[in-house]
């Protein structure tokens, strides 16, 4: 065996590539979990792309948005498939009973949400870019052409849902497979807060507070400002990156802290429910 | 005339050092202040019953589960703090742990052998799959493999980075007694070989008797004894390990010393 580094904090790309190429492998064997990450984003797209047509037909202004649906619907998948991305690869390993393989191999906690991440990424690349091409086939809208403000969005959306996928991890950990919901709903509570489909303003005063602590709040006013009004809002991305930058520390905090309960608790050898 | 002193030798260092090692679950004791010490390159059995403590042990020696109280330590590093010193000298097998079903037992071994670093990995894995007689299943999904052909992909697994440390818990369970002996087979051979520390947790007195040059006797988290096996059939006065084994189970060990 070649020389191996001792210290908690190594980050190792080759035991990286290991986890992101046993992912790989997996959904390379089924092609059922390959048209899963595809099918709802599409179903999503059909829905509120044609209704986006018909409220068009009905309204001058909407007339004028055009594409605000769409755009916000492409972002809340970014926002919920980044998550269910990263979820759904750490629960394979429970559901396939190999957590405690992981666990005692020299595989870090810190370089196992980095495959996590890497494979939330490539698990919504797979989903998301065959859906982007059908909006600009039905519905005429290419996302690609907000540029540089679209990689700010995504940027910014794809770190939110890794600090919810890392702290859904940690409590999978700890709980085991009880907490399993968490993973597909807990992103459903942030929806109306993050105000996809419509402004901050409309919520009440007091509500309005929450909304404003959670980035992709900032994301969506933002893009609702680009493709409205044409104007593209950086005060509105740098808060969003400011609080994503508190929130996945935190996230890696809570993650790191519920492994050692789990240690403590011995959920690492029992990971069912 | 200065005379310099004697070259002290390094001080030995166990395979694995147990210290008072306590693990309590809310109100139960699964391991109630055991200690013990093993010797590298020694092969050693973990007997008990169901609730014993030998899992929660093994856990706690892999540092999957934190101790209460006490210490353990692997080839000197303590577990769990200093766990990142030894994982990559040891491995684990046992029929309670999965590997990915849908992955062929080739991507299996690939995956593995990368967390573990292991050099000419193709190579190891094709002297594996020779071994455990697993070549003609190396492009299978391990799902679609039976019980005793799961047995021997999770054994090359355990065997990957070749361990100087391998814990096994019941390794033969479930398994046709052919193949269980098969497995032990690999096993003794894999020792001779390597010369690695095995502990091994079985409800099996066979294959104890057969593997193991010496046993800890755990009862509800403490070790009631710990001897080779010849040792402890002469002293318990029976004829096999297994008779031991109920003795310890049903308190006769004791109602026995007792009336000595």
């Amino acid at each position: 065996m070649s020389a191996v580094s001792t210290s908690a904090l190594t980050l190792s790309p080759h035991r990286i590539g290991a986890m992101v190429l046993r992912y790989l492998y997996l959904l390379r064997s089924s092609w059922t979990r390959l048209l899963e990450l595809i099918y709802w984003p599409a179903v999503q797209l059909f829905v509120w792309g044609f209704l986006q047509f018909y409220i068009a037909q009905n309204s001058g202004f909407f007339a004028r948005a055009a594409g605000v649906f769409i755009a916000a619907v492409l972002m809340w998948d970014v926002l919920f498939r980044g998550q269910l991305g990263f979820s759904v690869s750490f629960l394979e390993e429970m559901w396939s009973r190999n957590l405690s393989n992981l666990m005692i191999s020299p595989l870090r906690p810190i370089e196992f949400v980095c495959a996590l991440m890497i494979m939330s990424i490539i698990r919504l690349a797979i989903g998301m870019v065959p859906v982007t091409l059908l909006a600009i086939a039905f519905f005429d809208f290419n996302i690609y052409s907000l540029g540089f403000a679209l990689a700010a969005f995504f940027m910014n959306l794809i770190l939110t849902s890794w600090a919810v996928g890392i702290v859904v991890a940690g409590v999978l950990l700890r709980n085991g497979m009880g907490a399993e919901s968490l993973a597909w709903t807990l992103m459903f509570v942030l929806m109306p807060l993050t105000c996809v489909y419509y402004p901050v303003s409309v919520l009440p005063d007091w509500l309005q507070a929450f909304a404003w602590a959670l980035p992709p709040t900032y994301v969506f006013e933002g893009m609702r400002a680009l493709v409205m009004q044409h104007v593209f809002r950086a005060d509105l991305m740098l808060a969003a990156f400011a609080l994503n930058v508190v929130y996945f520390g935190a996230g890696v905090i809570v993650f790191l802290q519920l492994l050692k309960s789990a240690r403590r608790v011995g959920s690492l050898l029992q990971t069912g429910e | 005339m200065f005379e310099p002193p004697e070259p002290r030798s390094a001080p030995r260092v166990h395979a694995i050092a147990v210290d008072q090692l306590v693990k309590v679950y809310k109100t139960t004791r699964a391991v109630d202040g055991i200690s013990f010490a093993l010797e590298q390159g020694s092969i050693t059995g973990l007997l008990g019953g169901n609730g014993a403590g030998k899992t929660t042990t093994i856990a706690m020696i892999m540092g999957l589960v934190m101790p209460t109280s006490g210490t353990v330590k692997v080839l000197g590093a303590e577990m769990p703090r200093e766990r990142y010193q030894v994982l990559h000298k040891m491995n684990f097998e046992s029929p309670y742990v999965d590997m990915p079903h849908r992955l062929t037992v080739r991507q299996n071994l690939k995956v593995f052998g990368r967390l573990y670093a292991v050099e000419d990995l193709n190579g190891r894995i094709a002297e594996l799959a020779e071994q455990l007689d697993l070549t003609e299943f190396l492009d299978r999904p391990t799902g679609k493999l039976s019980a005793g052909q799961k047995t021997r992909v999770a054994l090359a697994k355990a065997l990957i980075n070749s361990p100087q440390m391998l814990l096994l818990d019941e390794p033969t369970a479930s398994l046709d007694p052919d193949t269980a002996d098969w497995v032990r087979g690999r096993l003794e051979r894999f020792r001779k070989e390597r010369g690695a520390t095995v502990l091994l947790a079985s409800h099996n007195m066979a294959e104890v008797e057969r593997l193991c040059e010496r046993v800890i006797m755990m009862k509800r988290g403490r070790i009631e004894d710990d001897d080779t096996p010849r040792q402890l059939i002469t002293r318990y006065g029976r004829e096999t390990l297994e008779e031991v084994f109920l003795d310890i189970a049903r308190g006769r060990g004791e109602a026995r010393e007792a009336a000595q």
